[in-house]
């Protein structure tokens, strides 16, 4: 390397800063952007624990991983985009559109719903596909690209459905080919010491666990979080941004069609008007989670706490005899809490 | 030399000094926006060794100069040779891998990123099944590329954000001169710094001269300029005005050129006390 010839460098003083400190170790800790959530989570669960008797139990537990499931694995991917600097308003209908899709597809075309699946995954990342390129070639905000996406699947889902079936809802599919095998990849069962979980708990699982890989260790992880960081150095430093962009678009689109799957092999039939503002959970397990809303920072790890959090709220209110009304406001409260709290951690550790 | 296309890739300082071909040179290069003419017959020459310092004030077509040579934007007119070969540049990775490396005032670094992670930056190592990141030898392939360059850091893990600016500036440089840049254009390297700050950085400037690298200087400050150039270019509303050597300029005039000549004599006479 030509910087072998150290010429006068090596001799010249070496500039030391008297004013930066080491790090200590619980400082670190501290700068991780779930840790938030974390200490969340535990207060939370904490407090469930107390007032609500059946709410220790190991079966509750389990109906708490599963609501956590269907929204974590979706806020997996959106965490990825928002880190990535973008946003989708459009995911809480996407997840309805592919299990619409696929549904539809099978049912009137006479496939096999495996087939089915497969094509409404392309429909899914096509407008993946379409968010991500539409965002990137027009410059406009996500926000705006998406929210006409999110109204344009909205109608379609519920416009089409009723065009095809005469109602609301799709027939169920129950009896077709490749149903079994499919239900049991996405909505199946298992037993574990008598208590019955669902598979997209072992799902969400692995999905974090590859995103934090992929994020943390890999050359993609490192251009998602310089694309969300300062998208002009990144590009000028060589880091394909648009390909990387819709390529997380892709990826959100990816996610909401395996919830989709999920949500037709469990339920045989979808409801056309499914889906809308849980775009908004995602982004809250995301933002609880400790993602930056302005890009650059945050962890998938983080977004799972986020959606154990939300979890564990819907259903801990349940548990404690509530009424269920007040769930959105413990959310809100929450959600503010945890901003606020994510806030003065990072400005905290920052200042240390 | 003589001009045999298979040129040295790696070892500027290869390069004899008589007769060379310079490693980067424009052509009455021009840029338009629509109507609107940016830049028009500019003429620049970076030679192996050698510093060029464009100067200009705001305005003048500096930014858009260094946007050709970047990669960013391709000039409208005119031609743009490396190695004395004609070529054009469809994306900073194309500069790039001709050893063209640019350094930007206020967009070198991701600041919310680790120093490491933003030293390699688009040219992470990898390793293993998986091309997993392989963040040790990053780590302390930085640390150690830094401390050549005079900057000791006792944590390569810290948001680079929270280095001052004069130590940016210098990753971004360190950064360049280790992925084997030729090349080094950067963009008012002194602009936001201090003066000792300053100092700092035109020490480097100086030292990458010495190492054979070919330095395109560009600022407004003629001072930072004179210090460090070998030649000397000034632009003004998007036109050259001026192209001369060290030796045959002073730092007066350059002040006086740059100031716009005439302007600066009436600007003292009306400020004087």
């Amino acid at each position: 390397m030509t910087t072998q010839a150290d010429l006068d460098l090596s001799k010249r003083t070496v500039v030391t800063d008297e004013r930066v400190r080491k790090q200590k170790p619980f400082q670190r800790l501290l700068v991780r952007p779930e840790i938030g959530a974390l200490f969340g989570a535990i207060i939370i669960f904490v407090f469930f624990a107390i007032v609500a008797p059946p709410f220790r139990s190991p079966e509750a537990l389990a109906t708490v991983l599963y609501a956590s499931s269907t929204i974590g694995i979706m806020a997996i991917g959106v965490s990825l985009l928002m880190i990535g600097g973008e946003f989708d308003l459009s995911t809480g209908v996407a997840v309805t559109f592919s299990s619409i899709a696929a549904s539809m597809l099978a049912y009137n075309l006479h496939l096999n719903v495996w087939l089915g699946s497969l094509l409404a995954l392309a429909l899914a990342l096509g407008v993946g596909f379409l968010n991500g390129y539409l965002v990137m070639k027009t410059k406009i905000p996500s926000f705006l690209i998406t929210l006409s996406t999110f109204l344009m699947l909205t109608g379609i889902n519920l416009a089409v459905t009723k065009l095809v079936t005469g109602q609301v809802a799709t027939q169920s599919i129950s009896n077709m080919q490749g149903f079994d095998s499919a239900k049991a990849v996405f909505a199946s069962s298992f037993t574990v010491g008598g208590v019955s979980i669902r598979v997209t708990v072992l799902w969400w699982v692995l999905f974090t666990l590859i995103s934090t890989f992929v994020l943390m260790k890999t050359r993609i992880g490192n251009w998602i979080f310089a694309v969300g960081g300062n998208q002009d150095s990144a590009r000028a430093i060589g880091v394909p941004v648009t390909k990387v962009k819709i390529g997380l678009f892709m990826f959100v689109a990816f996610c909401a069609w395996f919830v989709g799957m999920h949500l037709l092999f469990a339920f045989n039939t979808v409801q056309s008007g499914q889906g809308v503002g849980n775009e908004f959970l995602y982004i809250i397990a995301a933002v609880i989670g400790g993602c930056l809303l302005t890009g650059g920072f945050g962890t998938t790890v983080g977004a799972m706490i986020g959606a154990f959090i939300f979890g564990m709220t819907n259903q801990g209110i349940v548990y404690a005899g509530w009424n269920p009304d007040w769930f959105k406001f413990f959310l809100g409260a929450m959600l503010l809490f945890a901003v606020v709290a994510n806030n003065s951690f990072r400005s905290y550790a920052a200042k240390r | 030399m003589t001009t045999i296309s298979e040129t040295p890739t790696r070892e500027p300082s290869d390069h004899g000094d008589g007769g060379k071909t310079p490693l980067i040179e424009l052509k009455d290069v021009g840029k338009s926006y629509g109507n609107i003419i940016a830049l028009s017959g500019i003429n620049l020459r970076v030679g192996a060794g050698e510093v060029t310092g464009v100067l200009g004030d705001n305005g003048a077509g500096k930014s858009t100069l260094i946007k050709i040579m970047a990669g960013l934007h391709q000039q409208s007119e005119g031609q743009l040779l490396v190695d004395g070969e004609e070529t054009r540049f469809d994306s900073p990775k194309d500069a790039l891998k001709k050893g063209i490396a640019t350094v930007y005032q206020d967009l070198a670094v991701v600041s919310l990123m680790p120093v490491w992670r933003n030293f390699f930056l688009g040219q992470e190592l990898r390793k293993g099944p998986f091309r997993a990141l392989d963040a040790a030898a990053m780590r302390a392939t930085t640390k150690e590329e830094l401390h050549k360059m005079g900057i000791d850091l006792p944590d390569v893990d810290a948001p680079i954000g929270s280095l001052s600016g004069g130590q940016r500036q210098c990753v971004a440089i360190a950064r360049a001169i280790f992925f084997g840049a030729r090349v080094l254009i950067l963009d008012e390297p002194t602009a936001a710094l201090g003066v000792k700050q300053s100092g700092m950085v035109l020490r480097y400037i100086s030292a990458a001269k010495e190492q054979g690298f070919g330095v395109v200087f560009i600022t407004h400050n003629p001072h930072h300029a004179y210090m460090v150039g070998d030649h000397f270019v000034l632009l003004n509303r998007g036109r050259q005005k001026l192209d001369c050597t060290y030796d045959e300029i002073s730092l007066d005039d350059l002040t006086k050129e740059m100031a716009g000549g005439d302007e600066l004599e009436t600007l003292t006479h009306e400020l004087r006390r």
